[in-house]
């Protein structure tokens, strides 16, 4: 379960710092997936930012606990290693490192933090090439450097690899089906899908009622201005296709 | 695994190292020994020394020619470039900054006692040998045979174990040099250049100071004075070489300069790969290494000269550390001849270094592959020079420089193309990552064209090492100090692949240690 109690953060420091986060309490049980929906400015990205412990956020009151455990106080690589997982609005380069060599380099060290051994050479790429055909990625594209040269849903696609790679415990996905077609997005969810399960959590953070047609989520937040002014089932997010936010909006007030 | 056998302070610092596929646990074992939280080369070996008096006059030089019981030729081209260099004025065109050197402060010559005698291995004393093994260079043949420790390994190679002929040097002499016999028999001439001296006087009077005359510069010009000890290698025609070929400086006497005197020959059709490795004590003073290397590559000859330079960088407020002043040069002096540098600078408190190629034959190629390392108050003003003098020659030059904590890295090129240089063509890249706001990363690029159809490119760059890159990678699981190390082993991949790969995986870990503490 991750648990968010009364969270509230800021972004940039001393005088410049601004308040995004205001109070925000949310809780998504293990084996749920829940959507975060949201106008631009609400808040959304910056609250995937502080789950996973970005430098410049703040937190200036409440919690986040992933399965009663304190997820604030610890370096992102430590929240990565309790099982933590973001997959990126903005996927980064890395020139010169294979996505293979980073994956593992990763999954080895998240072990390593856990006291649980190492994957050994054949079971790694056993384990990439299986999901690299769930994702339809070109075995060859992971011998590049991460995302150097990928196309935007190249990109993407190659997030949910690596959260596929990791098996974490819990998934925050920001904006995962910007930039995709409709082929794509469906790649995209069918992999995201796969990794449903009694044991995981989901937040799918989106503008659109359209990625949710393929991930479908068991509650849809609407995020506005720092909180979460409404919680509803997946009929929600189809209401906010039709109307837009004011409405919404307009209620919470 | 007692991964850090032998170690002396540092026995507590083992720690996992993550390597890439296809290297064997040997190689993991060689690298974790270069590992520790400092710098593991920094132990001083207790033993018993001849100095020369310290300080540099006339007689200086005699002491030296007259231990290593030279013949008068060199004798008089030792006291030629001393009276010459008695006229000129150390240089300051670097981005370098450092107090004065006084020159009278150091000791010109340092040996282990009676080490003008070791007629084998057995009598190398067991201080020195065990200093090597400290620092993972076995030097006993037997070890060797079994396959350099940090040699690499791929699962097709595995019955073939690479080996390495290695000549060490302890500050001003050569103290052992292995696969002597074995080279021997392919026609490989591989010793100290003292001993070459005595046994191939022609051949080394035929090239010594051909490339780097003794008149070259400052610092060339002392060492051609002074010169105590390097390596000598000559590769016949056709022959190439069996093994790789390595020398292992070590300074370690207190105030002393080394001053090291490399010359390597492939004649024409040879191929050779020459490793080489530095390191030294931590001291508080400021020790001086000033060296020269030449090259000579006959006719369709090829030459790749590789060094991981890991000298003493001084501590975190400059105190101490190598002043690292080196003048190598390669000629491809025959057609088609080839000469390739790599290097990896991690080390010393100042560098000064631009090895360089002078591309004499037609169709000769040069090319520089270069990483340099610096952190906390290192200085850095490293290049090197490409010289095209015949036609249709060919240039390369892959520059990465890293700078972290108050560091300064200067890359500092020359590409010259002569009137008969027709066709030429050079190709620079050099890219620079910051860590950090504190230091300086510097470009300074000369061209010199004389024809109008060269084709000469140029690319740089300088990146920041981003907060984006550095929070993706720890938010996967990676830790702050290996995230680091990831993408600066990104940033200087092309570089690596130049490495041989026993010496690639040295320097991957050296590069982490270098940067260790560089961030957060």
């Amino acid at each position: 379960m991750l648990k968010i109690e009364n969270l509230s953060a800021t972004v940039g420091e001393g005088e410049g710092a601004t308040a995004i986060l205001h109070g925000l309490s949310l809780s998504v049980p293990t084996g749920e997936v829940h959507a975060i929906m949201g106008p631009n400015g609400a808040g959304k990205s910056t609250l995937s930012y502080v789950l996973t412990g970005r430098e410049g956020y703040t937190v200036t009151g409440g919690t986040a606990t992933l399965n009663g455990e304190d997820l604030l106080s610890l370096d992102p690589e430590a929240r990565a290693a309790k099982g933590m997982f973001l997959s990126f609005q903005y996927p980064v380069e890395i020139p010169g490192v294979p996505v293979m060599t980073f994956v593992r380099t990763a999954m080895n060290a998240q072990r390593k933090a856990r006291g649980e051994p190492e994957i050994s050479a054949p079971e790694f790429i056993k384990k990439s090439r299986e999901i690299a055909k769930v994702l339809s990625l070109d075995p060859e594209m992971l011998k590049r450097p991460v995302n150097v040269g990928f196309s935007g849903g190249e990109k993407k696609r190659l997030e949910i690899y690596q959260m596929m790679m990791l098996e974490p415990r819990f998934m925050v996905l920001d904006e995962t089906d910007s930039g995709l077609d409709i082929d794509a997005l469906r790649t995209v969810a069918e992999g995201v899908n796969a990794l449903r399960s009694p044991e995981r959590g989901m937040l799918v953070i989106t503008h659109y009622q359209r990625l949710l047609d393929y991930i479908k989520p068991d509650k849809v937040h609407v995020l506005a201005k720092g909180r979460i002014i409404k919680t509803g089932g997946p009929e929600l997010a189809h209401r906010l296709e039709a109307e837009g936010y004011d409405g919404v909006l307009a209620e919470a007030v | 695994m007692d991964c850090c056998g032998g170690m002396d302070e540092h026995d507590e610092t083992c720690t996992e190292v993550k390597v890439k596929d296809g290297v064997d646990a040997g190689t993991v074992a060689a690298a974790k020994r270069l590992e520790s939280e400092n710098y593991s080369a920094g132990f001083v070996t207790d033993i018993e020394m001849d100095f020369a008096p310290k300080g540099l006059t006339e007689d200086t030089v005699r002491f030296i020619s007259a231990k290593k019981e030279e013949p008068d030729w060199l004798l008089e081209y030792r006291l030629e470039a001393y009276r010459r260099w008695l006229t000129l004025e150390e240089p300051t065109w670097a981005r370098v900054n450092y107090p004065k050197i006084d020159y009278q402060a150091y000791y010109y010559y340092a040996a282990p006692k009676n080490s003008a005698k070791y007629k084998s291995l057995d009598e190398v004393p067991k201080e020195i040998l065990d200093t090597y093994a400290k620092l993972g260079i076995p030097l006993r043949e037997a070890e060797v045979l079994l396959g350099v420790e940090g040699a690499a390994e791929t699962a097709a190679t595995a019955r073939e174990k690479p080996r390495v002929a290695v000549d060490a040097v302890f500050d001003s002499v050569s103290v052992a040099t292995t696969f002597r016999e074995e080279l021997k028999k392919a026609g490989v001439i591989f010793m100290s250049i003292s001993e070459a001296v005595q046994e191939y006087p022609d051949l080394v009077k035929k090239y010594l100071g051909t490339v780097v005359p003794a008149t070259d510069n400052f610092f060339a010009t002392l060492n051609a004075a002074v010169f105590s000890d390097g390596t000598f290698v000559y590769v016949p025609k056709g022959v190439r070489c069996p093994m790789e070929l390595s020398t292992y400086f070590r300074m370690n006497a207190e105030s002393t300069g080394q001053f090291e005197r490399t010359l390597i020959i492939a004649d024409e059709g040879a191929y050779v790969s020459y490793l080489e490795g530095c390191t030294a004590p931590m001291r508080d003073e400021n020790q001086l290494h000033a060296a020269v290397v030449e090259l000579v590559a006959l006719d369709d000859a090829e030459i790749k000269y590789s060094t991981v330079q890991n000298w003493w960088p001084g501590d975190e407020n400059g105190k101490g550390g190598i002043y690292n002043f080196v003048t190598k040069r390669g000629d491809c002096r025959g057609a088609r001849s080839k000469i390739s540098w790599t290097q990896v600078e991690t080390g010393s408190a100042i560098t000064w270094k631009y090895p360089s190629c002078v591309l004499r034959g037609d169709d000769s190629v040069g090319e520089f592959y270069s990483i340099a390392v610096t952190n906390g108050r290192q200085q850095a003003d490293t290049g090197t020079k490409m010289i095209h003098l015949g036609k249709r020659t060919k240039s390369r030059i892959i520059s990465k420089g890293i700078s972290a904590g108050r560091s300064d890295n200067t890359y500092r090129g020359l590409v010259s193309v002569h009137k008969k240089a027709e066709g030429a063509r050079n190709f620079t890249q050099c890219d620079s990552l910051l860590i950090g706001d504190k230091c300086g990363a510097h470009t300074v690029p000369y061209v010199e064209n004389r024809r109008a159809d060269a084709q000469l490119e140029h690319e740089a760059t300088t990146t920041k090492l981003s907060e984006d890159q550095l929070f993706y990678v720890r938010q996967r699981g990676i830790g702050e100090e290996q995230a680091v190390a990831l993408l600066v082993n990104g940033f200087v991949r092309e570089v690596l692949q130049e490495l041989p790969m026993e010496f690639a995986v040295e320097a991957q870990k050296l590069l982490e240690v270098s940067l260790e503490g560089s961030v957060g």
